[in-house]
């Protein structure tokens, strides 16, 4: 990972890389409080069981409805976090989940340790010393995190691909050149990629002069990056240019089918 | 370089999908164990799926292929590479009676000093008494200690055995959550490189050595071993495991002896940490116990011999716990005696 960035990038044995997102302080409070909820609730529910043992003797109905509220507020993370995979309701709820630094599966003690730690990222309230610790992390770890080598990231999600937003499921001459395509998807970096789809996608909020001029630089850097035959760009402007490479470089087949 | 990516894509889709339905399997039922030909099968799905997010990795046709194969990779990953072992079978009593007792023994350096910073507690408890006796409230921070000693042993005889009936439950639950909290707390405060939990054992001593001071000086010694030994000999040794377990996590976090890194020592020391913090609350969940219904009678309900000698031999059964159980040593005593 580098600098502040909360992308958190792991590179397998294998040489591949991945990223993950980390999650920032506001979405992993928010999930605290979520799960601050569902123990309340819980509680409650764990309370009404105690009647029984009120019928029989009140001092056992307080001492189980003690050791319950115990179990209760120290347990649910430990057996939420190992039995779902590192998410508890909210981090669930909020796409969160805690994993090993290395992207591997957490461990029981990991989960415990960072867990117990709760005790001290918590003082004095509303986890004041997690929270300095995990904005002075740059993997935004709380102490519990650090003590147990974990990390908490945002649940990988499949993109949602709009491809009709772009307008490009209009005829496209590039097609008819499958090896220039391919040349095209190799040298336009990602980012350039995605500024051209969302250049798409929000061409109707451009004024006309800036919307002319952004087309125009976008699609002389694709020419330069894959040149297509004159017989292929011949005639069509700089924003049909731009939808035909966008085309050709987020066609999938399942995008096709969609188009069709 | 990919040519043609519908086709790519439309090859290697039934191969994500298998990934993905092994995946969901595995990650539904974690104690699921793979036959030697599924396990190949995950291996090579996983390379094949690595393989084609390499391949899209520097390609434009990112995010959208990139966003849909870094998941799949990324579980495929944690699975195959997992730090987890193999799911084990749970076992309590040998957890208790062989791996507990080992861990202690391993990490012994952390208990002793552990017991010295209590120890120099206690020290400091009864010298602030002994040079002045107005320190009191400020070192014993509980109501029914502050009074002079004799007049709550008076209280406490004339008691009868049925006057606590009734609270032994909920005072048991109290005691047991409460220690258990405060263990925790003594284990957490490891983070700070052990300088909490140092602290925080010393302060334990502190109260510790002046109640004892300020009941030997009122010539109430017996009682005071009637009434601490019983719970007291395994409810301190106790505090002071989870102390052992917040020096481990200190001394890991320096990293003193050793040139492993930061992620190994931790990696390495987490299991035994949690081993004594849960060896040290099922001591006290008994230490709860004893000291509801037990520790609170005095004479004339319960003979001071009685409890002293309970609490002693208590002790001394549970020190022998900690330094022999787990050695092995009566099944070596056994093949001994085998013809």
């Amino acid at each position: 990972m580098t600098g502040r960035s909360l992308r958190y990038t792991i590179e397998t044995p294998e040489g591949i890389t991945f990223a993950l997102y980390l999650a920032g302080p506001t979405s992993r409070f928010l999930a605290w409080g979520i799960d601050m909820l569902a123990k309340a609730a819980l509680f409650t529910l764990l309370s009404y069981t105690a009647v029984p043992f009120g019928i029989v003797d009140g001092g056992l109905a307080v001492a189980y409805v003690t050791v319950a509220y115990f179990f209760v507020d120290q347990g649910y993370s430990i057996a939420l976090e190992y039995g779902w995979r590192g998410q508890t309701l909210g981090k669930r709820l909020l796409g969160l989940r805690v994993i090993d630094e290395q992207g591997l599966r957490l461990a029981f003690s990991q989960v415990v340790v960072r867990n117990l730690m709760r005790f001290v990222d918590g003082i004095p309230f509303f986890y004041a010393v997690g929270g300095v610790a995990m904005v002075l992390s740059p993997r935004l770890q709380r102490l519990g995190d650090y003590a147990a080598n974990t990390i908490v990231v945002r649940a990988p999600r499949p993109a949602s691909f709009e491809f009709a937003r772009t307008g490009s499921a209009k005829y496209n001459s590039f097609r008819a050149y499958p090896h220039i395509e391919a040349r095209l998807r190799q040298k336009v970096p990602p980012e350039m990629a995605a500024l051209a789809l969302e250049t798409l996608a929000r061409r109707e909020s451009l004024a006309p002069a800036e919307r002319l001029d952004l087309m125009r630089r976008i699609a002389d850097y694709l020419r330069d990056c894959a040149p297509f035959p004159t017989e292929a760009t011949v005639g069509i402007t700089d924003e049909q240019y731009l939808r035909n490479a966008v085309d050709s470089l987020f066609r999938t087949g399942a995008s096709k089918r969609d188009a069709a | 370089m990919i040519v043609d990516i519908e086709r790519f894509v439309e090859n290697e889709t039934p191969y994500w999908r298998e990934l993905e339905g092994m995946l969901d399997s595995l990650e539904r039922d974690s104690g699921a164990v793979l036959h030697l030909d599924e396990a190949r099968r995950l291996h090579y799905l996983y390379q094949r799926a690595s393989s084609a997010l390499a391949r899209v990795n520097h390609m434009a046709l990112a995010p959208q292929l990139r966003e849909t194969l870094e998941p799949l990779v990324t579980r495929a990953y944690t699975e195959i590479h997992q730090g987890r072992r193999q799911a084990q079978r749970l076992a309590p009593f040998h957890w208790f009676f062989a791996v507990f007792p080992q861990t202690f023994r391993r990490q012994g350096w952390a208990f002793w000093l552990a017991l010295g910073a209590t120890l120099a507690g206690c020290a400091f408890g009864v010298a602030a008494l002994a040079l002045d006796p107005d320190v009191k409230p400020y070192i014993m921070p509980f109501p029914h200690l502050l009074g002079d000693p004799s007049d709550r042993v008076a209280e406490e005889e004339q008691a009868e055995l049925d006057d606590r009936a009734g609270s032994h439950a909920p005072f048991a639950a109290m005691l047991m959550t409460h220690n258990t909290k405060v263990s925790m707390m003594t284990l957490a405060l490891g983070v700070t490189f052990g300088i909490g939990t140092l602290c925080m054992l010393f302060y334990n001593g502190v109260i510790l050595g002046a109640v004892a001071f300020d009941y030997i000086r009122a010539g109430e010694g017996v009682f005071l071993s009637g009434w601490l030994l019983p719970h007291g000999s395994v409810e301190i040794p106790a505090i002071i495991l989870a102390g052992q377990a917040g020096l481990v996590l200190g001394r890991t976090l320096i990293g003193w002896g050793t040139s492993d890194n930061l992620r190994s020592r931790l990696r390495k020391s987490r299991p035994d940490i949690v081993t004594l913090i849960f060896g040290a609350a099922i001591v006290l969940i008994w230490a709860g116990i004893v000291e509801s219904f037990f520790s609170q009678y005095h004479e004339p309900v319960v003979p001071y011999a009685v409890k002293i000698l309970f609490g002693t031999v208590q002790l001394v059964v549970f020190y022998l716990f900690l330094g022999l159980a787990g050695r092995g040593i009566g099944l070596r005593w056994l093949r001994r005696d085998a013809p």
